[in-house]
């Protein structure tokens, strides 16, 4: 780790403010950031703690929408969000992770791994940040990549409460985080299938089966298709291959599930 | 005079052989009061780390460590140009070799040891670190065993001589510059005639793996040279202080009597602290160089990537029978991946350890196994992983060939072990491959294991279940994992059992108080087994004290006597030995004192649990708590006061504990998970001198053992690049993974023994790894699985099932 000022800001306006400082990065949870600190692999001259800011805080549900304070933990998420997200939230690594992680720091942070991806873009998610609101479809642009600029930071995130939907996580045995993930949510208006871990470009979600299961949401729809193995992620814990066919029996169970 | 309590009683007050004592050491362990290396702070401590190697092999043109110099809080920088003249730029290894402490002019595996920067914290050696500028050359990387042995790049040039010829190693002749051994046992011609002409002979292919022993703590130490009287003090994560005292003694010059080691507390070994790591010499030389402590500690990274891998052996095996099954010859040839330095962590005459008890727990007549060592461009190690020497490997391959065999004669599996077991009536038993195995009843233990699980109706629904999933009624897959083994540990008889000369034996010190409590000390150290806790056991029953009255001491070596330390199962086998007889030495002496105080011959008085009582008169008796004080304060002619002893014990074999493992799981086809409904694990470790140790231990053997099975690796890239350097890719289960364990047992004593105990801590390592990967083969045996290697992780089980034509 190397030496770095600390803030902690108690609003949103003024942590924006200490953000606008060259090389100042802001500080959730720090379940990620600070393994990244103590291996040197980050530089940042200042730290902006978002942990102290009250309007960041909490999750709320009113008139069909779930609104979720970018500073909330996962354990808050897993605590009082609607089913299908909060169970989500209780999977997200261990009982200290999701005491101090936020929603606001995953996304930002954009592993192709995590969790929360997967039900941002099932979920018809707005990112809503200090100066704009981003759909979720708009949000995730690759590993590690999203819409965010320089020094914004993620203040809260709304979605739309589904009919029904499942998450299906498939852990990788070593991290926990997910080898694959499938998040189903079913609308009025159509489903919507998000998928994370799985593909080279991030989090995406997966057209055909969202097709399929519109004309009819039931597991037999997804019968027969088969995600393309190319563009899929490769490492030891699995091939392209594999990571494929588990978005597609993933996606059974799912459906299967809401 | 008369008791208050029954003879009942008095054993129960004891807490002697036998009993399930809580053990001792988890009150500190439990409320955070352990004190482990890293918790040694002295005064004006310096700490010590690493610049390590990114690349995997090269040459090293210019170290300038100018500008780590000026970085605040950074005292000095050792190169291996620094270490040269004391004679330290490399030191010998365990196995023959000799590894480099610091990079002489090349780099031979990533994370390799490059200069050692010395700072006041770890702060600043942290920047001096990233201030060292190191030139490298990028030279061929070789990753394979099997390449590196056609290949022309010289991994070791310091073992080439000039003319280009090859010296010989430590063991013998060397085929290729990249060739570190041939290891032979047993009779190649007979056996190779015996195969190529039997009724059935069955081949397989199989690696064991690369994987990490990985403890919770990391290994570290504090070395401290007091330059004003000259001692050296040396705390460290050492699994054999004693060897530690003399190996530094032998490449330091420094008098034995001037090195003080000490092994404090151990947050698991695992055989992990076996060896000689760069940075304990690294911060002795700190520590004289500065005149001030010099702490190391490796990071999670570094203990995974540098320190002591295990297995990465390449097996091929064949194995003949008759017809009707009955073994008749083995064959097992093994290329064994050493890494850059061969710092495998064996007995002297061992290099491929007791690997030549290959032909497990049967009666095979003929059998000869072929061993070669190779160099390639990975981290050294090589040490025993939760078992005695390499014996995990001759396990995991017999109880494979076993299956490949019954597959190849269209028999049960189970049934193809019981007829060919050594019979209980065979034993003391003479193998091919040369182990005397001690003692044994394998029948009596499998029956009870198969019994027990329902064996038959376990393949009744297995067969069931495979026409469910033919009907396409099920996904799901039952395996049912088999194995049956015997260790070979206790190492072991100095006759042919030492490490860098030093013979295997071990010692305990016993002093008694004078209000009859006790202090003994061991030449062992614990890392979580429950020394402390189960030794006192073993005295409390020799010498009649309580267990709760006695202090065990380890680990340092100014007070304790000389051993060889604690792994492969040789603390109870070896120093449990000489804690019983050390303690009988104490009973012989208090025999006579009470004769002296109830005023009759020695021979008319005899032991009973925690007294000397008058034969034919046990309401005469002395307490032993009465004959301790006795001891010191009463002047009894021809008795030195006082109540001492001490034991150096030299086994006379090894010990064989036995086991009978069974694991059912259920597989699901369609994502590779395999769910482990049940596992039975019989073990017989003779005399059992705690039950709950026991099954704490078992408990943490099969955990390691789902791990290496199930998914725990070390792998490599091409370019020697270590891909599982974090617990985010290395696999550690944790009680989230672990499934319901059942325990059961039987006794069979070792003859020789002087409890009769043989050792526990590995035997559910060495059975599990090919009890759990067997219940995955044979989950797809029906579908025509014959082999595939371990680790089964999800994914590689999907891939089975999918290469299978599992997946429509
Ligand atoms: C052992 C372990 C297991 C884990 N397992 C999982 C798992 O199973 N699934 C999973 O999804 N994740 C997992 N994680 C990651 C965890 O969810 C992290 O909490 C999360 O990725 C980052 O959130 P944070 O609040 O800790 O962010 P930090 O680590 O503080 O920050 C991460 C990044 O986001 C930025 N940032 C933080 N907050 C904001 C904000 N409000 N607006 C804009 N930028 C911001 C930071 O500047 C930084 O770049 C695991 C982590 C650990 C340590």
């Amino acid at each position: 780790m190397y030496n770095f000022e600390f803030e902690n800001p108690s609003s949103i306006a003024e942590a924006v403010a200490a953000l606008a400082e060259e090389e100042a990065q802001a500080l959730g949870g720090g379940q990620t950031l600070i393994p990244t600190l103590k291996q040197r692999l980050a530089m940042p001259s200042k730290l902006v703690s978002l942990a102290g800011i009250a309007e960041m805080k909490g999750v709320s549900i009113a008139d069909g929408m779930l609104t979720i304070g970018g500073g909330a933990t996962h354990a808050e998420v897993a605590a009082e969000a609607c089913p299908p997200l909060a169970a989500l939230a209780g999977q997200i690594g261990d009982p200290a992770v999701r005491n101090r992680g936020t929603i606001g720091g995953s996304l930002a942070n954009n592993d192709p791994a995590a969790d929360y991806p997967a039900a941002m873009l099932a979920l018809k998610s707005t990112i809503v940040t200090n100066n704009r609101e981003i759909a979720g479809d708009d949000y995730f642009q690759g590993l590690f990549e999203t819409a965010l600029e320089e020094g914004e930071i993620i203040t809260s995130v709304r979605c739309e409460i589904p009919e029904g939907a499942n998450y299906q996580k498939f852990v990788q045995p070593a991290s926990r985080f997910a080898l694959v993930g499938v998040f189903v949510a079913k609308y009025a208006d159509g489903v919507r299938v998000g998928v994370t871990g799985a593909s080279e470009e991030g989090a995406f979600r997966w057209d055909e089966a969202e097709v399929a299961l519109n004309s009819n949401f039931s597991a037999a729809a997804l019968e027969g298709l088969a995600l393309d193995a190319e563009g899929m992620m490769a490492d030891i814990h699995g091939s392209k291959a594999y990571r494929a066919h588990l978005v597609g029996v993933l996606t059974k169970r799912a459906v299967s599930a809401v | 005079m008369k008791d208050d309590i029954t003879r009942d009683e008095r054993v129960e007050n004891l807490k002697g052989m036998g009993c399930s004592r809580k053990r001792v050491e988890d009150a500190r362990f439990t409320q955070g009061k352990g004190n482990y290396v890293d918790d040694i702070k002295l005064d004006g401590m310096l700490f010590g780390d690493f610049v390590r190697s990114p690349y995997a092999h090269a040459r090293i043109t210019n170290i300038d460590a100018a500008a780590a110099l000026e970085v605040p809080g950074v005292i000095a920088v050792l190169t291996a140009a620094d270490l040269e003249p004391l004679g330290l730029h490399w030191m010998p290894t365990l196995a023959g070799d000799k590894q480099m402490v610091l990079a002489d002019g090349k780099v031979l595996f990533q994370g390799q040891e490059v200069a050692f920067v010395v700072a006041e914290d770890r702060y600043a050696a942290a920047d001096g670190i990233e201030a060292v500028e190191v030139e490298y050359e990028e030279l061929p990387v070789v990753v394979d065993p099997f390449a590196a042995l056609q290949s022309d790049v010289v991994l070791r040039e310091d073992l080439v001589a000039e003319d280009g010829s090859l010296p010989d190693g430590a063991h013998g002749p060397r085929k290729h510059h990249n060739h570190i051994f041939t290891w032979e046992a047993g009779d190649k011609e007979p056996t190779e005639q015996v195969i190529d002409t039997a009724e059935v002979v069955a081949e397989e292919t199989m690696y064991y793996h690369r994987t990490h022993p990985c403890p919770l703590e990391t290994c570290g130490s504090v070395a401290s040279m007091d330059k004003v009287n000259g001692k050296l003090t040396l705390w460290g994560t050492f699994q054999a202080p004693h060897a530690i005292r003399t190996i530094v003694s032998l490449i330091s010059g420094i008098e034995e009597h001037n090195i003080r080691v000490i092994s404090p507390d151990i947050g698991g070994g695992f055989g992990n602290k076996v060896g000689a790591y760069p940075g304990y010499v690294c911060s002795v030389v700190a520590s004289i160089v500065t005149g001030k402590p010099v702490k190391w500690i490796e990071d999670r990274m570094d203990n995974l990537m540098t320190t002591a891998f295990a297995r990465d052996y390449h097996m091929t095996g064949k194995i003949s029978a008759t017809r009707d099954g009955k073994i008749t010859g083995l064959h097992c040839h093994v290329t064994a991946d050493h890494g850059g330095f061969d710092a495998c962590a064996d007995p002297t005459k061992f290099p491929a350890g007791f690997m030549n008890i290959c032909t497990g727990s049967y009666d095979i007549p003929t059998a000869y196994l072929a061993v070669d060592g190779v160099y390639t461009n990975k981290a050294p190690g090589g040490v025993s992983y939760r078992c005695s020497f390499r014996v995990t490997e001759a396990v995991y391959f017999i109880e494979r060939m076993i299956e490949v065999l019954a597959i190849k004669l269209n028999m049960d599996a189970a049934e193809l072990r019981r007829i060919n077991f050594i019979k209980k009536e065979q034993f003391p038993y003479t193998a091919a491959l040369g182990w005397e195995y001690d003692s044994g009843d394998y029948h009596t233990a499998w029956d009870k294991a198969l019994d027990t699980v329902d064996y038959k109706g376990l393949r009744a629904e297995q067969a069931q279940r495979v026409e469910d999933f033919k009907a396409g009624k099920t996904r799901k897959l039952m395996g049912i994992g088999l194995s049956f083994f015997t260790e070979i540990v206790g190492a072991g008889p100095v006759k042919n059992c030492d490490i860098l000369g030093l013979g295997m034996f071990d010692s305990c010190e016993i002093r008694i108080h004078p209000t009859g409590s006790a202090i003994a000390r061991l030449g062992t150290i614990s890392q979580g087994q429950g020394h402390a806790t189960t030794f006192a056991q073993i005295l409390a029953s020799e010498i009649g004290l309580p267990a709760d009255s006695i202090t065990i001491e380890e680990g340092d070596t100014d007070t304790a006597p000389y051993g060889l330390g604690t792994y492969g199962s040789r603390s109870t086998p070896v120093a449990g030995a000489a804690t019983a007889m050390a303690g009988r030495k104490i009973r012989a002496k208090a025999q006579m004192i009470a004769a002296y105080l109830l005023e009759v011959h020695d021979n008319d008085v005899e032991f009973d649990v925690d007294r000397f009582v008058v034969k034919g008169a046990p309401e005469r008796f002395k307490t032993m708590k009465e004959i301790a004080f006795a001891s010191y304060n009463q002047a009894i002619p021809g008795v030195e006061p006082g109540l001492e002893a001490v034991s150096y014990y030299d086994p006379p074999n090894m010990t064989y504990p036995f086991g009978a493992y069974i694991c059912v799981m259920d597989i699901d086809v369609d994502t590779g998970v395999p769910e482990i409904r049940r596992f039975y694990a019989l073990d017989d470790c003779g005399t059992r001198i705690n039950p709950m140790i026991i099954e704490g231990q078992v408990h943490g053997g099969l955990t390691e053992a789902l791990a290496v099975a199930l998914g725990q690796e070390i792998a490599y890239d091409d370019m020697g690049n270590c891909k599982t350097g974090t617990l985010m890719d290395f696999f550690l289960p944790t009680a989230w993974e672990v499934p319901n364990y059942e325990t059961d047992y039987t006794v069979t004593p070792s003859p020789h023994h002087p409890i009769g105990a043989k050792g526990v801590g590995e035997s559910p390592h060495v059975g599990g790894v090919p009890c759990f990967s067997n219940a995955v083969q044979d989950a797809f045996r029906a579908f025509g699985n014959t082999h595939t290697n371990m680790p089964h992780d999800h994914w590689r089980i999907w891939k089975t099932a999918s290469d299978l034509g599992l997946h429509g």
